[in-house]
């Protein structure tokens, strides 16, 4: 993975120092809140229902064991011994003191990490493919671009006040596992004809209360192109944008209402009369590219007896195995997922108990590296076939067991009105209330997989606009209120949920749940028809004539 | 209001004249860019340096042609979180290689100095009690930067090899 030079350490350490000033200028009330609003939130601080906020970035995903034990020590020292990883690969701790804040960043900045960026109207921690490097179906690792992005965007002079916040996301697989119809700017990796590496351009995607599926702009930006076709993007937002409502300030409401081939020609006009400006230099594209050439994989055989043999051998483990494991690029070696979804936890949270242990075992078994996922689990890339069972046995014993990933208790659920300022309803015991409902593993496989989304307010953090089964908490007249929502996906074949008619009070949705669940089972054409293939086929109609006729 | 270049008070030997003013006898003047459409003739042919204010929304592109009249630029930030004016900054020194004074007018606050800065902007009207020690330290910060200066100067990308 990449690894900070003299020039990015300095810049890190720069920018602690002049966080710390300003904060002693809040604190000593030389700016106002409003003025130290941006500020705050450009190093990733919030202000939440009862407690400052601090979001930490985890560029694109990727973490090594070092940087996941200081991730351990600052929610030990500055937090309550706890942290919840997001659906943007970050991860976020519930309970700093704004005095504390210089002093926690500083502590990141000596493992290369940092909060840059990770709030405000500037463009924002870039998210990628958590296989990134080790799937099977991936044409390159797509980190070295999102790493050029992260330099590039890092305290840019003319985008760090944009209309509203900006997202990119890059993957180079063929699966999309980072949801870039759903990003400000969405990239794929590709190669033309001549077997050269570029990018298709996708833009305009986004969730909140106004969620759009991106459209493509260009399907082919050159590598020499590439800062410069951002820098036009970016530009022709930060100047035609709309800054008179923030509920329409993102990109995608610019695109609907200039419509996407005025701001292609826009875009492209630009381009042209700035191509050459901001240099990317081969040879920096190859000193990046250098940090991720793949590391030292032993020669195995593809398949271990010994681990063909656990599986036999152990029921848990065969589970284990059967939802957490995807496969490696490399024979010998397994993608080994880890759940943080386990029944009675809040999704994505994590003690500083389990970041050691998560951190111990990068170390030693999967070649000190880590992702974070979107979908708010944790990822050890590289674990040989033959450790898998040894790996397992520890994360049981710490509770991070579980084998959930993809199946229906795999819930992504935004923090809700447990934490946030935004919400306007809870989602984190809800989501806990459809874990305990669906805890028979075996009930879940047979429903197989199943995407549920849920999201406390409509700026839908738990993206339950792209669920399988999206739910969405408002308040209707001071009482929490759950909308569903049937048939969005995420990835490649990206679509938007439908609504399926009035909301749910809390105590009503848990069966409502299980009433969509009983239909599709009822509707499938056999095991291999999954919720959404199905949901496709027959449409709303039955399920709605289920959820609402009987009541 | 003072007025603040290379981190002192400099004197300001323009004047701001509103739009339902009368134009003094002689004298720089900057003019609103509604004014300058209006009595662009007459304005260009007083014998007298020319300046040109511009809102927000209003892209220094649309008097592309007129750029090379005006000795100093100002650039309104209505308020500090309306960042058109770092692009419309940007593409004045970039774009159309202007090298007069890009004055920073409005909401202009401490922190956002250093971006204003890197953009091209090179004066600054701000409060009488404005501390000049933000301008001091607007350039010490960082050390390096990963994009270019809009007035040019290499990034870190190109540093790393050299340049």
């Amino acid at each position: 993975m990449y690894r900070y030079d003299e020039f990015d350490q300095a810049a890190v350490n720069e920018r602690v120092a002049q966080f710390r000033g300003q904060v002693a200028r809040r604190l000593q009330g030389q700016i106002t809140e409003d003025q130290f609003k941006p500020l705050r939130l450009m190093n990733g601080l919030y202000l939440q229902l009862h407690a400052y906020m601090l979001r930490v970035a985890i560029p694109y995903g990727t973490l090594s064991a070092r940087q996941m034990h200081m991730l351990a020590h600052v929610a030990r020292k500055y937090d309550k011994g706890y942290g919840h990883f997001t659906t943007r690969q970050n991860i976020q701790y519930n309970w700093p003191r704004l005095v504390d804040t210089p002093d926690i960043l500083a502590d990141l900045a000596t493992v290369e990490m940092h909060g840059i960026q990770t709030s405000g109207n500037c463009i924002r921690n870039v998210t990628s493919d958590p296989f990134a490097g080790v799937a099977k179906d991936e044409i390159e690792d797509p980190r070295p671009w999102c790493e050029i992005f992260r330099q590039w965007s890092t305290f840019h002079p003319e985008f760090s006040y944009l209309p509203r916040k900006f997202k990119i996301a890059v993957t180079a697989a063929e699966h999309d596992r980072a949801a870039i119809k759903l990003h400000d700017i969405g990239i794929r990796v590709v190669k033309n004809a001549e077997g050269e590496t570029g990018f298709e351009f996708w833009v305009g995607g986004g969730m909140g209360r106004t969620p759009i599926i991106a459209k493509k702009l260009k399907d082919f930006v050159a590598k020499a192109d590439l800062l410069d076709y951002a820098t036009a993007c970016l530009r022709v937002y930060n100047e035609l944008g709309r800054r008179d409502n923030i509920y329409k300030a993102r990109i995608k409401i610019l695109i609907h209402e200039m419509g996407l081939a005025k701001y292609a020609e826009l875009v492209e006009a630009e381009f042209q009369r700035i191509r050459g400006t901001v240099a990317l230099p081969d040879a920096e594209i190859a000193r990046i590219q250098a940090y991720f050439a793949p590391p030292a994989y032993e020669s195995l055989p593809a398949t271990s007896t010994a681990f063909e043999a656990k599986k036999f051998e152990d029921r848990g483990f065969r589970d284990f195995v059967r939802t957490n494991l995807h496969p490696h690029k490399v024979p010998g070696y397994a993608i080994v997922s880890i759940s943080l979804k386990a029944p009675g936890v809040a999704p994505g949270d994590i003690s500083a108990d389990q970041m050691d242990l998560v951190a111990d075992l990068a170390e030693t078994y999967s070649l000190g590296e880590l992702r974070a996922t979107h979908e708010q689990n944790l990822v050890l890339p590289n674990v040989k076939l033959d450790d898998v069972y040894t790996v397992w046995q520890q994360l049981r014993d710490a509770g991070l067991g579980t084998a959930n990933i993809g199946l229906l208790s795999d819930i992504i659920c935004c923090p809700g009105l447990d934490y946030c300022d935004l919400a306007n309803a809870r989602s984190i015991p809800l989501a806990k209330e459809i874990q305990d409902r669906f805890a028979d593993l075996e009930r879940q496989h047979k429903v197989g997989e199943l995407k549920i989304k849920m999201s406390g307010c409509i700026n839908a953090c738990g993206h339950h606009h792209v669920g399988h089964i999206g739910v969405l908490g408002v308040d209707k007249h001071g009482k929490e209120l759950y909308q569903l929502q049937l048939g969005g996906s995420a990835t490649e074949d990206a679509s938007l949920g439908d609504l399926t008619g009035a909301g749910f009070p809390p105590e009503k949705l848990v069966d409502a749940v299980e009433t969509v669940i009983e239909t599709y089972l009822r509707l499938r054409t056999g095991e291999a028809e999954a919720f959404l293939d199905c949901y496709r086929r027959v449409g709303m109609a039955p399920f709605k004539a289920a959820l609402y006729e009987a009541r | 209001m003072k007025l603040v270049k290379n981190a002192a008070v400099a004197e300001d030997g323009w004047t701001t004249v509103a739009d339902d003013e009368n134009l003094p006898e002689g004298g720089a003047v900057i003019v609103s860019l509604a004014r300058f459409k209006a009595e662009r003739d007459t304005l260009v042919g007083r014998n007298a340096p020319l300046g040109l204010r511009l809102k927000s929304n209003e892209p220094p592109a649309t008097v592309a042609e007129d750029l090379e009249r005006f000795s100093v630029i100002a650039l309104e930030f209505p308020i500090f979180r309306d960042g058109r004016a770092y692009s419309h900054a940007t593409q004045l020194r970039q774009r159309f290689g202007f090298e007069g004074e890009i004055r920073a007018v409005g909401d202009v606050l401490w922190d956002q100095l250093l971006n204003m800065i890197r953009c091209g902007i090179d004066a600054f009207e701000v409060d009488d009690d404005f501390p000049l020690d933000a301008f001091d330290e607007a350039p010490k910060l960082f050390s390096n930067y990963y994009q270019p200066a809009a007035v040019g100067g290499p990034s870190i990308f190109e540093k790393r090899h050299g340049a």
